[in-house]
């Protein structure tokens, strides 16, 4: 694991400061350049390597040939785990109700969607609800949290609203921007229910959660 | 200033207004648990609808590419086809215009009005008519104008902008309907969804016969042979066009396709991802007058080209694709932004995903530029859209152009600026993350820090997480060294 990363660039960039996003992207391509497979558990910034790059580092840029090198072998940790190395069951254990909220930048740009749900089914002592419409964002989106507030918590509520109702005891997902919103969430409202990363679970080894 | 802002409904003093307004509009819209409850029924049956339509569809996705190819393919030669499309109607007796902007339809327009005493329009619904601000031009200068698509009707009769570009009173209940015919037409209050309609076509009869001109739209063109397209559900397009003794249509440049043929595929997309329909219930071609030896048809057929802001995006390779869009609406419907605020929060002709693309690149990237931030870029609207407009990543290029000429706020350029020098060195992230947990802790304890800028914003609803003592990184740095 390389110490001297930092980020992607991806708050810059959605934001409209790409200008500002070119040298960090530029020090990703320094950092993690030379090696074969780049995992990392967050479809969001999986998916600015993996789509953005090109955007921002286009044919003009003189490392626009590494962007798209780099682009082909960085992978969201659950797409990794399923899609490379093929494994479905990775030994976890934990005993609660689950319900998956599919991030949007993993579920529609890297088409995730079915990797994390069979992890999870393969976690012993697990049970994996559907919410309603888990495909609905959780309404995070960066700076749009902030900017939009008013939607982004109406938004959240409504996610939390269809996980409670589901039944689940955790709220899942793979990236670490929706569960920061909606625990926030959780706890300034009293939502029954906690927020854990997809991860987090993968690494658990307690029968009783 | 864009011909939208004409509208006093909508005007701002500078350009940095039509955003406050936004955001002020934003939360009182977002707020409305009524409105929150008609837009839930209204587009869960519309989902539902779009669902079960699907079926007929041999490959929906399949047909997506296609449509997108095709749509491209036009746009592509635009030139060429709307000249071809101009040479065939011209020999059908028609008269075509080309306006480069609103001002120069609306005078079109008005010529035609004058040059044949034209007292009364009947109109058949058309969202180019909205983007030059005809209706209210065209009562200015005296002319009655009477619009006929049933929703269209309904707002006219309200004094309100459509508030979705496919259902302009999505909004409305059949109670503040049948309470607004009450006091409009005196229609006694019923809550009978046939007996309202029926009383507002008793209305509109005598309008269409009576009227001197016919306005419509047009969903499609055809460059061979040359014709117009037009959709609809209650036949009040075909009766705007062709009973009075003038069919005057206008429609963008973007809407010309090469071939006849290819309605087959875009007639049945359009009534798919407009109203979950397998085929709208009236679908017209309009190719000229009443020809010698024809019994009926209009006299006259004019069609009005519209640029208005095109051949900007057109010139723009980054945004042309945005002009392969059919107006079908199917992006507002999905967006989770549209289903909180509604239509008329946007405050622009064209609202939702869409329309945040294409509005800051018709009307002025300052002053509407703020729009393409009323997204969580979640790509639902990509995702649903018929002719794959990749929508929420032209978002992004919209946020940057903004940027480059007004950054929203001083505070943000130079916190971007701050981000980007820490980010790019390993020994600044450390420390600022050292910083930020400082920062939170001091937060948590401070309330009264909470009350400044985006951390306001942020824990108006929501607590600021508790940072990790070590983080990840921290604690894989310590290992190596033990």
């Amino acid at each position: 694991m390389p110490l001297d990363q930092t980020c992607c660039g991806q708050p810059a960039f959605n934001s409209g400061y790409w200008d500002e996003a070119v040298p960090v992207a530029e020090h990703f391509l320094d950092v993690f350049g030379t090696y074969d497979q780049i995992v990392s558990p967050s479809g969001s910034c999986v998916t600015m390597v993996r789509h953005f790059f090109e955007k921002l580092l286009t044919d003009h840029h003189p490392r626009a040939r590494e962007a798209g090198e780099i682009a082909g072998k960085t992978h969201e940790l659950c797409e990794f785990l399923v899609g490379t190395l093929k494994t479905e069951n990775v030994g976890a254990s934990f005993g609660a109700t689950v319900a998956y909220h599919d991030a949007c930048h993993a579920l529609r740009e890297l088409h995730v969607k079915e990797q994390p749900r069979r992890l999870l089914q393969n976690v012993s002592g697990l049970t994996l609800v559907e919410m309603e419409n888990p495909e609905n964002c959780c309404g995070f989106g960066g700076t749009f949290a902030a900017k939009h507030e008013p939607v982004s918590t109406a938004m959240g509520r409504e996610k939390l609203d269809a996980a409670v109702g589901s039944g689940a005891d955790y709220v899942v997902t793979t990236d670490s921007s929706c569960l920061l919103h909606l625990n926030g969430l959780v706890e300034a409202q009293e939502v029954p229910i906690r927020c854990l990363h997809i991860a987090e679970i993968l690494a658990s080894r307690e029968t009783t959660a | 200033m864009p011909s939208y802002c004409r509208d006093p409904r909508f005007q701002g003093d500078d350009g940095l207004s039509e955003a406050r307004d936004f955001l002020t509009r934003e939360r009182e819209k977002a707020s409305d648990q009524d409105l929150k409850g008609i837009l839930r029924r209204t587009l869960t049956n519309h989902h539902l609808a779009v669902e079960r339509n699907e079926a007929h569809w041999i490959d929906w996705q399949v047909a997506r590419s296609l449509a997108a190819s095709w749509k491209h393919d036009a746009i592509s030669r635009l030139d060429s086809l709307l000249e071809e499309l101009e040479t065939n109607l011209t020999a059908r007796g028609t008269v075509v215009h080309w306006a480069s902007n609103a001002d120069e339809a609306l005078d079109i327009i008005d010529t035609v009005v004058r040059e044949n005493g034209v007292q009364s329009v009947i109109k058949g619904k058309s969202m180019t008519t909205e983007e030059i601000g005809l209706n209210e031009h065209l009562e200015a200068g005296a002319v009655e104008v009477v619009e006929s698509d049933l929703g269209e009707f309904i707002i006219q009769l309200r004094g309100e902008k459509p508030f979705h570009i496919i259902t302009p009173a999505m909004h409305l209940t059949k109670s503040d309907i049948s309470a607004l015919f009450e006091e409009k037409l005196d229609v006694p209050h019923t809550d009978d969804a046939e007996t309202l309609t029926r009383a507002a076509r008793a209305h509109m009869r005598s309008r269409f016969l009576q009227a001197d001109m016919g306005i419509t739209g047009a969903n499609f063109a055809i460059a061979n042979p040359g014709l117009i397209s037009i959709t609809e559900n209650e036949g009040n397009g075909i009766l705007s066009a062709s009973a009075p003794r003038i069919h005057l249509a206008i429609m963008g440049i973007e809407k010309v396709l090469p071939q006849l043929e290819q309605l087959a595929l875009f007639l049945p997309l359009l009534s798919h991802s407009g109203t979950g329909q397998f085929l709208s219930c009236y679908n017209s071609f309009f190719g000229g007058p009443r020809q010698t030896g024809e019994r009926d048809g209009p006299e006259q057929f004019h069609l009005v080209l519209l640029d208005n802001g095109r051949t900007g995006i057109l010139a723009d390779p980054e945004q042309r694709e945005s002009l392969q869009c059919i107006r079908c609406g199917a992006c507002l419907n999905a967006c989770p932004i549209f289903r909180n605020i509604g239509g008329h929060a946007y405050g622009v002709t064209y609202q939702g995903p869409i329309g945040s693309v294409i509005s800051p690149n018709l009307l002025g990237v300052k002053e509407f530029g703020h729009l393409s931030f009323a997204s969580s870029l979640c790509g639902k609207c990509a995702e649903v859209c018929p002719v794959r407009i990749n929508i929420h990543h032209h978002l992004l290029e919209n946020r940057r152009n903004l940027v480059k000429i007004s950054p929203p706020s001083t505070l943000e350029r130079h916190g971007f600026r701050g981000y980007s020098r820490t980010m790019v060195s390993a020994t600044r992230y450390r420390m600022a993350v050292r910083f930020a947990r400082l920062g939170l802790g001091m937060i948590q304890r401070v309330p009264f820090l909470k009350r400044f800028g985006p951390i306001q914003k942020w824990t108006a609803s929501r607590t600021l997480p508790v940072p990790a003592r070590t983080s990840f990184l921290e604690q894989v740095a310590e290992e190596r060294k033990s």
